[in-house]
């Protein structure tokens, strides 16, 4: 596969994922404002852009102009409408390599949006229009499973949307356990600012699968357990670093001339801390340290890709490896 | 470019809605007889239309344009604002060409690639053309798109067109006439294939009950064509298709026939030449690539030997090339055969090589290189259309009856300044199909691309692209300039109209 492509369908699912995170995050974010009267809803929406790694705006915070900010505003590279115009560029660019079914998907999300506009669904019910996206974005999930064949290309969506969720959910988790755990001994009780808590499962899209595992009795600890270490949740950071390293293992599979290396090794390494790991631990240590951590190795991971498979050095590729004479 | 649509409507039957819009003129109608009736291979349509309701018809047409939108079937202008992407209009109507005119037209096709092909040859080798002044060698050697590098140079079965695109029109008289070749890198057969799939999801039964032959072997042939240029000495040829990106306005095509063929869609930064060998940069490594099917004009393909400040091509290109060590398709230099002022010759080309006479005749062309030409086309620049030799796409051009006087001024100050550059041509009536025009059905102008592939053998998949001037009285039917496109079909059988007009 040429190198270009993989880039670009790495991209274009980061992309994707983003989004989707993002629709989810506003959206949970403004369901639990209707229920949160009093304290400070400033303070709020400035935990939220945090958590979005987003940058506070100059001027007035309100949910209007937050909600704006990051679904519509094109200025906003972090923006829904500019993570969905971005992953259908790239797609764009790869149109011949993804099947005809996924880019008419990604094109009518893309053309969805454009036309939306925030005067209409504020006035709609912006719930409506976030969960088209979601959904928009589940769907076109699925038309790639579908209809994509599971080849490398497939493995490099992977990548690229496993790899977006540990870094976010890790930026996510940091933001809210600096916030609201601020004493040791609020771990296993009751937590004081009950629907924050709440709003943490929910923006995780894993509310329901906590309650099975944990019931809805809600305690910092489980949550933390849960959304770092459970293995079978498909939001948690252990469940998205295994399916990470399953499809870099599969990419070296069939990119098999060469010796992978350094991508490989750092995300072995990551997912066998999570898969041993005690929950115990982390949190009696620094539980903010060790989430930065997650966020350092996956950037590391990001730059080992490059290197191996996409930004290579000629000279390397003419000699060590010698060219593969097709 | 509006023509003063005056037709003579007297004694011309009133046609039933959805036709009450449809008049006659002097163009030949693909539809209507000069009697007003249907011709016999369109009377079917003539009837479905007549029956369908107002209201089916818009909703087919929106169906259709909903297609194409979504599966992204778009082109890029250029000049106004920069990478606008924009869905080609398509025309619901089929223009059905019978059995019997295709059977011409791919003979006329097929002698004037192979004549074509032993020119280009000739002028890049012996020249004995020019020796026998068949041709005239400083019109050769003054062509911008003659490139000397290519002097010498052995290229695979000496096929230097391999894909080309050839614009027809259809005369008063209702015979096809050729108005321009296009042999360097001809473009629109992806519409042609995309519009006959959205042609059969709208109006299935009406396809089924003519019997339309089939076009979508295309990527087949093109993938067949192209294999048969390898490099020898490589069973297992790697074949790429090399497009200036994304932004370029046939970019849809590129990556629609890469998809077609099964072969990767490369840009210039994904190439590399060591030691005149091409590879193209994957994650499993560098890999060898035999044949190239290029999208990117002559001059942006080799900075090292062409323009030096392109991006979109492969330093080294061009030695690879000489060195045997992968093939191109078209190849270099193909555009001095397209040139305006040498499509003049081709008549003359065809006899000099083949001992033949052009099965498809030319446009009536003028070299401005000539006095007597000059000074006539000077006096009489409202009537006729001057064109730039080196030009496509619908610009750099004058259409006379529809230009205004500055227009005329800046064209004749060009002409005067640069004889060599231009051609005139009068202004052709070119025949006119029906097209749905707010929910009504009227003629409009309409021209004919058919695909030509030269490998082994010939191939040419019956039908091709016709191009609409959808703005009433137009002549220009280039997407770049406001025409759209239809499905074109090509009838099983050999019932040629001509004949069987009653």
């Amino acid at each position: 596969m040429l190198s270009r492509v993989a880039e670009s369908l790495y991209w274009m699912s980061r992309y994707l994922e983003r989004a989707e995170h993002t629709a989810r995050l506003i959206d949970v974010h403004l369901n639990q404002m209707l229920d949160q009267t009093g304290g400070d809803e400033n303070l709020r929406w400035q935990r939220l852009l945090r958590s979005l790694r987003t940058s506070l705006p100059a001027g007035e915070i309100d949910a209007y102009s937050i909600t704006r900010l990051l679904t519509f505003d094109e200025t906003n590279t972090s923006s829904i409408v500019s993570g969905i115009a971005a992953a259908r560029e790239n797609a764009r660019q790869v149109r011949e390599r993804i099947s005809s079914e996924m880019w008419e998907q990604l094109n009518r999300l893309f053309l969805q949006v454009k036309q939306a506009s925030m005067e209409r669904i504020w006035h709609a019910e912006p719930h409506k229009f976030l969960n088209s996206v979601k959904e928009g974005i589940y769907l076109f999930q699925g038309i790639t499973d579908a209809t994509m064949s599971h080849s490398e290309g497939w493995h490099f969506i992977r990548v690229g949307r496993f790899l977006e969720r540990t870094t976010a959910t890790a930026v996510l988790l940091d933001t809210h356990f600096s916030v609201f755990l601020t004493e040791q001994s609020e771990y296993d009780n009751e937590p004081l600012d009950y629907l924050s808590w709440v709003e943490l499962l929910r923006s995780c899209a894993s509310f329901e699968a906590y309650c099975k595992v944990y019931t809805a009795a809600i305690r910092p600890a489980h949550i933390a357990e849960f959304l770092l270490l459970n293995a079978e949740t498909p939001r948690s950071i252990r469940f998205s670093c295994a399916m990470m390293q399953n499809a870099l293992q599969a990419i070296s599979k069939a990119t098999s001339t060469r010796n992978t290396g350094r991508a490989e090794r750092l995300v072995g390494r990551l997912r066998a801390a999570l898969d041993y790991d005690q929950i115990e631990e982390i949190l009696s240590g620094n539980m903010h340290e060790y989430l930065e951590n997650i966020q350092r190795q996956c950037a590391l991971i990001h730059s080992g890709i490059y290197q191996a498979y996409i930004a290579y050095p000629i000279e390397v590729a003419l000699t060590s490896r010698g060219a593969a004479q097709g | 470019m509006i023509v003063p649509d005056t037709p003579d409507t007297t004694g011309q039957p009133t046609l039933p809605s959805p036709f009450s819009n449809y008049t006659l003129d002097a163009a030949f109608d693909e539809m209507l007889g000069t009697d007003g009736r249907p011709r016999p291979h369109y009377q079917e349509l003539y009837h479905r239309l007549l029956e369908m309701p107002a209201e089916t018809l818009y909703q087919r047409q929106q169906a259709a344009n909903t297609a194409f939108l979504n599966q992204g079937i778009t082109f890029t202008v250029y000049g106004d604002d920069e990478g606008t992407e924009r869905i080609w209009p398509y025309d619901l109507l089929p223009r059905i060409i019978t059995g019997g005119e295709w059977e011409t037209i791919e003979r006329g096709l097929t002698q004037r690639i192979t004549a074509l092909n032993l020119f280009l040859k000739d002028l890049y080798h012996d020249g004995r053309i020019l020796s026998d002044r068949v041709v005239p060698r400083w019109l050769v050697y003054s062509c911008k798109h003659f490139r000397r590098e290519m002097h010498g140079v052995h290229v695979p079965h000496d096929i230097y067109v391999a894909v080309d695109g050839t614009d027809l029109v259809r005369l008063p008289d209702g015979r096809f006439a050729v108005l321009e070749d296009n042999l360097r890198v001809p473009s629109g057969v992806s519409y042609m294939l995309a519009n006959r799939q959205v042609m059969k999801r709208t109006f299935p039964s009406l396809f089924g009950s003519y019997g339309v032959r089939p076009i979508d072997h295309y990527g087949q042939a093109l993938l067949g064509t192209l294999l048969s240029l390898a490099p020898a000495g490589r069973p297992e040829p790697v074949i790429a298709l090399l497009t200036p990106g994304v932004y370029n306005s046939a970019y849809f095509e590129h990556a629609f026939l890469a998809r077609q063929m099964g072969i990767e869609l490369v840009e210039g930064r994904d190439l590399l030449v060591h030691d005149n060998i091409v590879h193209m940069r994957t994650t499993g490594g560098l890999k060898r690539i035999d044949v190239i099917y290029r999208r990117i004009d002559d001059d942006y393909l080799d900075p090292l030997a062409f323009q030096r400040d392109s991006t979109l091509g492969v330093p080294g290109l061009l030695n690879a090339y000489r060195a045997g060590n992968v093939a191109l398709a078209n190849a270099i230099g193909t555009g001095v055969a397209d040139d305006k002022a040498i499509y003049a010759y081709v008549p003359a080309i065809i006899r000099y090589y083949l001992g033949e006479e052009a099965i498809l005749p030319n446009v009536e062309t003028h070299l401005l290189s000539d006095e007597t030409s000059r000074k006539y086309t000077l006096e009489h620049l409202e009537e006729l259309v001057i064109k730039a030799v080196g030009e496509s796409g619908g610009y750099g051009m004058l259409i006379g009856p529809y230009s205004t006087s500055s227009q005329r001024e800046e064209f004749r100050q060009q002409i005067i300044a640069n004889p060599r550059n231009y051609i005139a041509q009068p202004t052709l009536a070119f025949s006119r199909a029906p097209c749905i025009i707010d929910n009504q059905i009227e003629p409009r102008h309409v021209d004919l691309r058919p695909f030509v592939l030269f490998g082994e053998h010939v191939t040419i998949v019956p039908g091709g692209l016709t191009r609409v001037a959808l703005k009433r009285g137009s002549l220009v039917v280039n997407s770049s300039q406001g025409g759209g496109s239809k499905d074109t079909w090509v009838l099983v059988g050999t019932t040629n109209v001509m004949n069987s007009e009653a």
